[in-house]
This record gives structure tokens, sequence and C-alpha cells, in this order.
């Protein structure tokens, strides 16, 4: 059973399929609507046996880099450019197959936008690596 | 310490009890779902009362206070159900062999409606008596997820006939399964397929059963070689042999041994007596350089020759096959071999491994490290993905220009 991380983003990623604007500018029913079905997404998840971890992640950002030898950890918070990756939050799922990873991915991608109609966000799949011993010798 | 009872309960022993008290109970005509949960708190009341009064016979023992339990369950359900009390009453039936037992329950578990993951699950907590919590910590995931996983596939088999002989193929592959899921968290899963394998043997003359056990113990014997003292990767050519485990490669040989005597002239060896004939070979030789390789690629021969278009459905035959050939008629044959695979697997990081070494065999360095740089990108796992860091940077170090050091 191969693990998935799929990763919700505030920007980056290929061209939306629509714009919207953030959340904070939808109407409050819409916002509702919006998190109920996240919600959703999660317990069947997890009534399906499939579900790992979900979690929302602030869009505050902060870069920190070692400072050298006796000095302070360099920081900066911005400005960062507007194409920039920035991770929303995720689902972490383990699932039958790829296959089955895609499909959770459409279906979260389906969530309600403005306006209730389907949001078609895009979604990062990623597969996660697993660490065990191999039973058997690679070829 | 003196306090502990002087015997102390074999856990082990208990374990060994659940699928025989669980096929009585199912075949009586209980569902697996309830019958699996009246077991698993029979067997809490067991660790609680063993110790201090041990049943003169454990295995009638928990049927009567799993069948209690069922009881208890149906009278809260509802009333309607009183009559059947009686027939829980009743003596069990008279003792089938241990084998029989497992076999019937493995059936039960490896329904062909359940999906791989819910067979596999279903299979070690029904038939190995595991708990759900070490399940779940043997495949990375929570508690929650795995217990709602086993009563899903629970639920599934509600209603269903489940006394008729099922697909021992599928038997066998979710046994391979949960070998190949190895060893994670407490428990050793590829003991647990070997134990489970074993017992299966015990229930059918099929030989791929036989087979199969065959391949996994003798795939098991080089467990203490596969991995280094830092967990790196050791592949086969550069194991120490000597840390081999000799008694299972024996007893490997000798089960497969008795498969192959059970086929005939009109009935080929299957894929698992195969695997497990090539993997003998491995064991066999003493080292690296005395490997029957002409052998091992006539075994192939016969993999391939199992499914009609192996490239399509057995490219792992194929792509280990082109490792034969690179080592019986050269490594450019090898490659030749691996060319037809690349519009199926050319994605995936075994391709790319197997392209590496065949290019290091024929000593060209800079395609090797190419390659293998090329498989960690695309390898899965992360033990597997350092080990081709590591030869694919061995690779390019040694076929650096000026570099006049040996590989």
């Amino acid at each position: 059973m191969p693990k998935y991380l799929l990763l919700k983003h505030y920007r980056g990623g290929p061209q939306p399929h629509h714009p919207f604007p953030p959340m904070d500018q939808w109407a409050p029913e819409d916002v509702e609507a919006h998190m109920a079905f996240l919600r959703h997404v999660g317990e069947q998840l997890k009534q399906n046996g499939e579900f790992i971890d979900a979690q929302a992640l602030t869009p505050e950002r902060t870069w920190v880099r070692y400072g050298g030898q006796d000095a302070a950890p360099v920081t900066t918070d911005g400005p960062h450019p507007e194409t920039s990756d920035l991770v929303a939050g995720w689902y972490m799922i383990d699932v039958e197959s790829r296959e089955r990873a895609i499909e959770v991915a459409a279906w979260v991608s389906s969530e309600p936008g403005p306006g209730g109609g389907p949001l078609y966000e895009w979604i990062d799949v990623r597969e996660v690596m697993w660490e065990a011993s191999s039973q058997t010798d690679p070829a | 310490m003196s306090d502990e009872p002087a015997q102390r309960l074999d856990e082990g022993a208990l374990r060994a009890l659940v699928p025989r008290v669980l096929a009585g109970l199912v075949r009586r005509g209980e569902d697996l779902d309830g019958a699996e949960d009246a077991l698993q708190e029979a067997l809490v009341e067991a660790l609680r009362a063993w110790p201090a009064h041990p049943p003169d016979d454990p295995r009638a023992w928990l049927t009567t206070v799993a069948t209690r339990r069922l009881i208890d369950a149906r009278r809260s359900e509802a009333a309607r159900l009183r009559r059947e009390e009686t027939t829980y009453a009743e003596p069990p039936a008279a003792a089938t062999e241990e084998g029989d037992d497992t076999l019937f329950l493995l059936f039960c578990c490896c329904h062909p409606d359940l999906a791989p993951a819910s067979q596999v699950a279903l299979t070690l907590r029904a038939v190995g008596g595991l708990t759900t919590r070490e399940i779940a910590d043997a495949f990375y995931v929570p508690e929650a997820t795995m217990a709602q996983r086993i009563s899903r596939a629970k639920r599934t088999l509600r209603g269903r006939r489940l006394d008729q002989p099922g697909d021992l193929a599928v038997v066998l592959r979710v046994l391979y399964l949960v070998y190949s899921a190895g060893h994670a968290g407490r428990v050793d899963l590829a003991a647990e397929a070997i134990r489970l394998a074993r017992q299966l043997t015990l229930a059918t003359e099929e030989p791929e059963a036989r087979g199969l056990l065959a391949l996994m113990l003798l795939n098991h014997a080089r467990l203490p070689a596969r991995l280094d003292r830092e967990g790196r990767i050791v592949t086969l050519d550069r194991q120490d042999r000597g840390l081999w485990d000799t008694r299972e490669v024996a007893e490997g040989v000798r089960v497969l041994q008795s498969a192959l005597a059970r086929q005939s002239a009109d009935r080929r060896p299957g894929r698992y007596q195969v695997e497990a004939a090539i993997a003998a070979l491995h064991d066999d030789a003493a080292s690296a350089e005395e490997t029957d390789w002409p052998q091992i690629l006539a075994w192939y021969d016969d993999l391939v020759a199992l499914t009609e278009d192996p490239v399509r459905q057995d490219p792992a035959a194929v792509l280990g096959r082109a490792v034969a050939v690179g080592q019986v008629l050269g490594a450019a044959a090898g490659l030749r071999e691996t060319d037809r695979l690349r519009a199926v697997i050319g994605e995936r990081h075994r391709w790319h491994a197997v392209r590496g070494h065949l290019h290091e065999l024929g000593g060209d360095l800079p395609a090797a490290a190419s390659a293998y740089a090329e498989a960690a990108r695309r390898a899965t796992n992360v033990a597997e993905r350092d080990h081709l860091v590591r030869q694919a940077s061995r690779a390019r170090a040694a076929g650096a220009p000026g570099d006049a050091s040996p590989a």
C-alpha cells in the first residue's frame, strides 16, 4: 500500500482553471460549504481505512538558514515572488494504488468554491518513500 | 520476581490457537465478523485469567468463552434468536486437522471480493492472531485506520457464503504480500508469512503452496547479509555468504524438491516454484563467481514462458531474465533485453537500476552512473534510493577520466 501526500497550495502550481479570490472574500455560506466538504473528505477517508493525516498551515512563512559559526540563524520573512509555491495543507493517505490517489486528489479538487461550484484547484500529488528492509534482493 | 506465576503465559501458543478456534466458530455458521470480535474478547479474558487458572484444554476454553460472548451479543441485539442458543451449547464438531482450519480461514480472509490490502489485514488478524495495533504498526498507518479497514472487510464478507473452497492462487498472493511487507514495528511479517505458508502446506497438496514456502525461505535465508551494520543495502554479489542461514536454505531446498516431485510431465512448475529454483541456485553458490548463470537463465526462460505476453504481463520476470542474459551472453545482449521493456516499465526505478548494473558489467561506467542516478530519482524506498545514489557516485568516480584506480 503506497502512501501519498496530497498538497493544497495557497499559490504556485499550473495555471489555475479559473481565477478565484482568497477565501476571506467569499460569502460566509460558501466558506462554510467549502470547509464542511473538506471535513467530509477526511471523515470518508477515515471510514475507508485510507486516512493517515490531514493538516492545514498558516500562510506565514519564514525561511531560516545556518548563520555560520557563532552567528545567529539568518531568517527572512519575504517578500517572496508571487509565483513561489506556498503550501496550505495536506491529506496523507494510504491507498491501494496511484490511480486511487489521483482519484482522491480529483475529489478534493472538486471542493465547492465561491458561488458553490467546483473550485478545480490543482492538487500536488506526491508519493511518500517508505523505509523498510526489503525481503528480496533486487534483480 | 518470585511472585510471578510459575507458568508464564505462552503468547505464541495462544496465537496458534486463534485460527483453529475461529475456524470452528465460522464453520458452525457464525459471521466471521462477530466470531472474530468474540474471539478477541476471549483472548483478552485468557490473558487475564490463565496465569492464575490455566485451563486443561485451552482451545475448548476459548471456544466456550467466545461462544458466550457471541450469545451475549445476540441477546442484546434481539430476543428472536433465542432458539439458536441451543445450537451454541452443542459440543463442538469432531476435531479437524490444524491445517484444514488454517486453509478454511485463509479462504475466508482472501475472498476475491476484498481489496488486497484488506485481504492482508484480515489474514494477519484472523489467521495470524495479530492485534490491530500490531498490523497498523507494520504498515505505518494509524490504528484507527487499520481498525476501519478490517471492519470494512468483515462487513463486506457478511452474508457471503464462506463454506466453498476459495481461490488458492489469491491466498498465495496474499501470503507473498505479507512476506514482502517485511519487518516493521514489533512484528516480523516475513516470519509470520513463512509460518502461515508452512501451515498451508499441511492442508494442501498443491505444489505452488510448497513453491511459495520454498521461495520465501530461500530469500529469507539471505536476510542477515542483505544490510550492513549501518543499514546500507548489500547487493547479492557482495554479500558475506557466511551470514546466510544455512538451515533455512536447507529447508527451502527440501520443500522445493518435494514441490517439484509433485509435478508431472504434462504439468509444468508454476511461478513460485520457478522463482524458488532461481533463489536456490543463488543460495547454492559458494561465491558470486561460482553462480550457475546458465542454469538460472534456463529457469528464467521457463518463468517468462508462463505468460503469453511476458513483456506486458510479467515485466519483472523479463527484467530478471535480462540480468541473467547479461551474465551469460554479455552486457550488450542484456541491455537489448531491457530495451523491450522500455515502453512498459521504463518509468520505474528498477528498470534503470538493472540498466546501470548491465552498463557496469560491460565496463561503460559513465552510462552506468547516469542509469543509477536516474534510478535513484525514481526510487520509492529510502534504503534503495540511498543505495542507488551510492552506486551512481561510485560508478562516476571510478569512470572519471585520469582515474587509474581499479573499480
